[in-house]
């Protein structure tokens, strides 16, 4: 039986609901999550259930709305005035951008267990069945006649990733690292402005003889183009990539979702979190999941961005800022 | 900037018809609302730079390759739209053919189809693996998507319908009393079309290849899929505005915006000086 | 054979080229979207579209055109009347100001709104004190449609009234009427099928607008994504057969437009061209135009 009030409220809603959603007892709370690109499925699946489980919780429906993107591209929305209540970006710079503008705590990466990284991942080749061209390690990339897909780092997160592990790589091989990279960029015949467009172009535009991505996106495409075309590669050194989470304190304040916002975030490490995580192959910090989780994701040497860069701030002064490294090696006549 | 002379309209009108005040008012406020107020932060915002930096992030040598890869691929697509567009017109208003109005009717698609859906589409058919991409790269070794000679293709389709629909009228109106004047001279019709119809249709010609340029130029949906997007090689001048934007450097994206419209309105105006040149040769 | 007839060859082989042309330019890339679209089957292709986030873009694509295109015609129909019934000086000033937008990049459209409305730009700050949002919400959304459709309805009529001159217009002033009047008995219905035709036009570009709004979207999936925007995202979700159904969706918008305009054109015996307006003057408007008002006037 329908009360009354919730009959008479229809009637109101009646003409709206032409263009709106179904008309509800309770409007929900809405949350805005911006991310990244490679995150859409994972998000997808862990916005249901943190709904569910709140509304147990709480009795209060919510919706988590999501907006994805380049990770540079999503951190200048946000500070150009997108409403995000929570980021959930590729790299703790991006971030750090935005706090630097005041709307998030300058102590953020301190709030959150494990520098606010409740997954982690790394960098991986993906190449076409059965690896013809037989790349094992980053030195095969830069052999005459390899078309390396990579999207752009000044405009991708997980292309900074990519630069960053080659970087170290070429470093731990004995080689001079920016000669290296300026051989692999020069082996680039398309430089996508993110990773899934990326993806896209060595994936469904059959370009280029290795995509580096990140390992859950590299997953990702087996699962949706088939294991029978495509073939994941550990090489033997990478880099630790810990995407970053963050509450935006000026937005959940304004918007006093701050209580939601930091749940949200605070479930990512819960199990139910971790195991979502884990579903779209991002690693989980639960080790015994980690654990559990050992054939999917391979132990291989990680280096960390602090430990083999001297954190983002610094790489991103010396490599990717205007006129970094990343500049030198597209100058002419090199 | 337009205040001086444009504001005290009202005592100086000549016509007879009311209702200009009004009109006139809603018109200056709408302008200023969506366009001038805008723009003017375009125009002001590089300065924060100061002359100097707002000179050296365009100096940047990425910044150069991509204006020159902009201007020289959108002066490219309209140089070649021009005689595409000229035949199209032509087949439109002086051939009868089955399918005439069909063509007649599809050269404003590129007009009417969204820039977004254009570009995966070129992207699709020319991809080494598309319908034209494959036999292009099986029989001549050609890449097109992914090269700058795919943002040509991309600027080609947007510029087409400048050029002719700028034509078709000027060479319907022609009609055929000239050239019958030159054919009972003992003209041949070789030197007909060389001497009588392709000056009369120079200027238009010129008009379109100028349209079709300013629209080609700062094209975006249609270039980004197709572009490959290269560094120094096959990025275009908005593609580095977004890129720009991307790493929070507001003013410097603004400067290559800045640079865009100046270089744009300078190409404009050689061709408009071409242009009245070609008048005065014609009177 | 005479100078003014070419040999029938001659013309069977241009008749050739034009179709050609035609069909590799124009022809071929709309029919790729269509077989992209309906390559999975009929049932993908609809479900993609019947899809919630995807019926949201429509919405969206829908309000910000009802909202933007009314707008521009109004907007566009005075700057119109006031360009050719009255005299007054920068006109020419104006009518380069009015047609200013088609020569500005839509990335750069995009960017002007958030160097304003942005909370790093000029009235930011303060419009987020008071709980407004411009960019990254239907507002932006609808000013850069407005920006980027600025000039299609004033173009698309001008010329049409200048031809027609003032003198029924003058007419009905001697008789006592009203500018209102004027305007509503004598210049609208001689212009209307023209004035149907640019409101087509700036629609068609106003729904399938896509560099402009990108930059001030903010992608919210089901709320601030238009139609062109969800292309994009369903194309980066690996769902190509969806996106490839809802960039049909817009084609076969474009193609109605289209269809439409021709029958308009035949209604008014005239031919009216986003791509035309009034070519030979364009030119010298946008070029030398934006330069003489400061020299001459």
């Amino acid at each position: 039986m329908r009360s009354p009030i919730r009959s008479g409220r229809r009637a109101l809603l009646a003409a709206p609901a032409l263009l709106a959603l179904p008309a509800r007892a309770q409007r929900p709370r809405e949350l805005l999550n911006v991310s990244y690109d490679p995150t859409r499925e994972f998000y997808r699946d862990y916005n249901a259930a943190f709904a569910r489980d709140w509304q147990a919780q709480h009795q209060q429906p919510v919706r988590v709305n999501t907006s994805h993107g380049g990770s540079g591209r999503q951190a200048r929305a946000v500070i150009d005035g997108l409403a995000a209540d929570v980021v959930t970006l590729a790299l703790a710079y991006d971030v750090d951008a935005i706090a630097e503008r005041g709307l998030i705590a300058r102590d953020w990466i301190a709030r959150l267990p494990q520098n606010s990284a409740p997954y982690t991942s790394t960098i991986v080749f993906l190449t076409r069945k059965g690896n013809p061209k037989g790349l094992r390690d980053w030195p095969d990339l830069v052999r005459p006649g390899i078309a390396i897909i990579t999207p752009n780092p000044k405009t991708s997160g997980g292309a900074r990733w990519n630069y960053l592990a080659a970087w170290a790589a070429a470093q731990r091989h004995g080689q001079d690292p920016e000669a290296f990279l300026a051989q692999l960029f020069r082996q680039v015949p398309v430089l996508d402005t993110g990773a899934r467009g990326a993806t896209t172009t060595f994936v469904q535009r059959n370009q280029g003889d290795v995509l580096l991505a990140w390992e859950n996106e590299a997953h990702l495409a087996l699962q949706e183009f088939g294991a029978e075309r495509f073939e994941i590669v550990y090489p033997p050194l990478s880099i630790l990539a810990e995407p970053s989470v963050a509450m935006v304190d000026a937005n959940v304040e304004r918007r006093g979702t701050r209580d939601l916002a930091e749940a949200y975030l605070r479930g990512l490490y819960a199990p139910a979190g971790q195991e979502a995580a884990a579903t779209h192959f991002y690693r989980p910090r639960d080790p015994a999941l980690l654990a559990k989780n050992a054939r999917r994701f391979p132990t291989l040497d990680l280096v960390t961005v602090d430990g083999a860069f001297g954190g983002w701030a610094a790489a991103q002064r010396t490599h990717f800022s205007e006129g970094g490294v990343f500049d030198r090696i597209y100058r002419p006549g090199r | 900037m337009s205040a001086g002379p444009a504001l005290s309209p009202r005592a100086r009108r000549q016509t007879a018809i009311p209702g200009f005040g009004l009109a006139f008012g809603i018109t200056l406020f709408w302008l200023s609302a969506i366009v001038l107020v805008p723009l003017l932060a375009l125009l002001l915002r590089p300065f924060e730079l100061g002359l100097d930096g707002l000179w050296a992030s365009l100096a940047e040598p990425r910044v150069a390759a991509s204006l020159r890869l902009s201007f020289g691929a959108a002066l490219l697509a309209a140089a070649l739209a021009a005689p595409l567009g000229l035949l199209l017109a032509w087949a439109v208003v002086r051939l009868r053919f089955p399918g005439r109005a069909v063509l007649d009717a599809a050269i404003d698609l590129p007009f009417a189809l969204p820039t977004a859906v254009a570009g995966l589409a070129l992207t699709a058919l020319l991809a080494p693996n598309g319908w034209l991409g494959a036999p292009l790269a099986a029989w001549f070794g050609w890449q097109v998507a992914f090269t700058p000679a795919g943002i040509v293709v991309a600027l080609l389709f947007v510029a087409l319908p400048f050029t002719a629909r700028t034509v078709e009228p000027v060479l319907r109106d022609l009609g055929r009393e000239a050239e019958e004047a030159a054919a009972t001279l003992g003209a041949s019709r070789l030197q007909t079309l060389r001497r009588v119809v392709l000056p009369a249709l120079a200027p238009a010609l010129l008009t379109g290849f100028g349209l079709g340029f300013a629209r080609a130029v700062g094209e975006y949906g249609s270039v980004i899929f197709i572009a490959g997007n290269m560094p120094m090689v096959s990025e275009i001048a908005p593609l580095l505005i977004t890129i720009r934007l991307e790493q929070f450097d507001y003013a410097g994206a603004a400067a290559i915006g800045l640079a865009m419209l100046l270089l744009a309105f300078g190409v404009l105006l050689l061709l408009n000086l071409a242009q009245r040149a070609l008048r005065r040769g014609l009177a | 054979m005479n100078a003014t007839e070419d040999p029938r060859w001659f013309r069977a082989l241009l008749a050739l080229l034009a179709i050609l042309t035609g069909l590799l330019l124009l022809a071929l890339p709309l029919a790729a979207v269509f077989a992209e679209a309906l390559r999975r089957g009929w049932d993908v292709a609809r479900a993609a579209i019947l899809e919630p986030d995807t019926l949201a873009a429509i919405r969206m694509t829908l309000i910000v055109a009802a909202i933007s295109v009314p707008l521009n015609t109004v907007g566009g129909l005075a700057a119109a009347w006031c360009i050719a019934k009255h005299d007054f000086p920068g006109k020419r000033l104006l009518l380069v100001l009015v047609e200013l937008p088609l020569s500005v990049s839509p990335v750069i459209a995009g960017l002007v709104f958030v160097l304003v409305f942005g909370l790093q730009g000029w009235l930011g700050p303060w419009l987020q004190a008071r709980g407004i949002q411009v960019i990254f919400a239907l507002p932006g959304l609808v000013l850069a449609t407005l920006f980027v459709t600025f000039p299609f309805v004033a173009r698309t009529v001008l010329p049409l009234m200048q031809d027609q001159g003032r003198a029924e217009e003058e007419a009905a002033a001697t008789l006592g009427a009203s500018g209102w009047q004027i305007f509503q008995r004598v210049t609208l219905p001689n212009i209307r099928w023209a004035l149907l035709a640019g409101v087509l036009l700036c629609n068609a570009r106003a729904m399938g607008e896509f560099g402009a709004v990108s930059v001030v979207s903010g992608h919210i999936r089901g709320q601030t994504n238009t139609m062109p925007l969800h292309v994009e995202i369903l194309y980066n979700e690996y769902q190509f057969a969806g996106a490839a159904a809802v960039a049909a969706l817009l084609a076969l918008l474009g193609l109605v437009t289209l269809v439409a305009k021709s029958v308009l054109e035949r209604l008014s015996g005239r031919r009216v061209s986003g791509a035309e307006g009034a070519p030979m003057r364009m030119l010298t408007v946008v070029s030398g135009g934006l330069l003489l008002p400061f020299v001459q006037v």
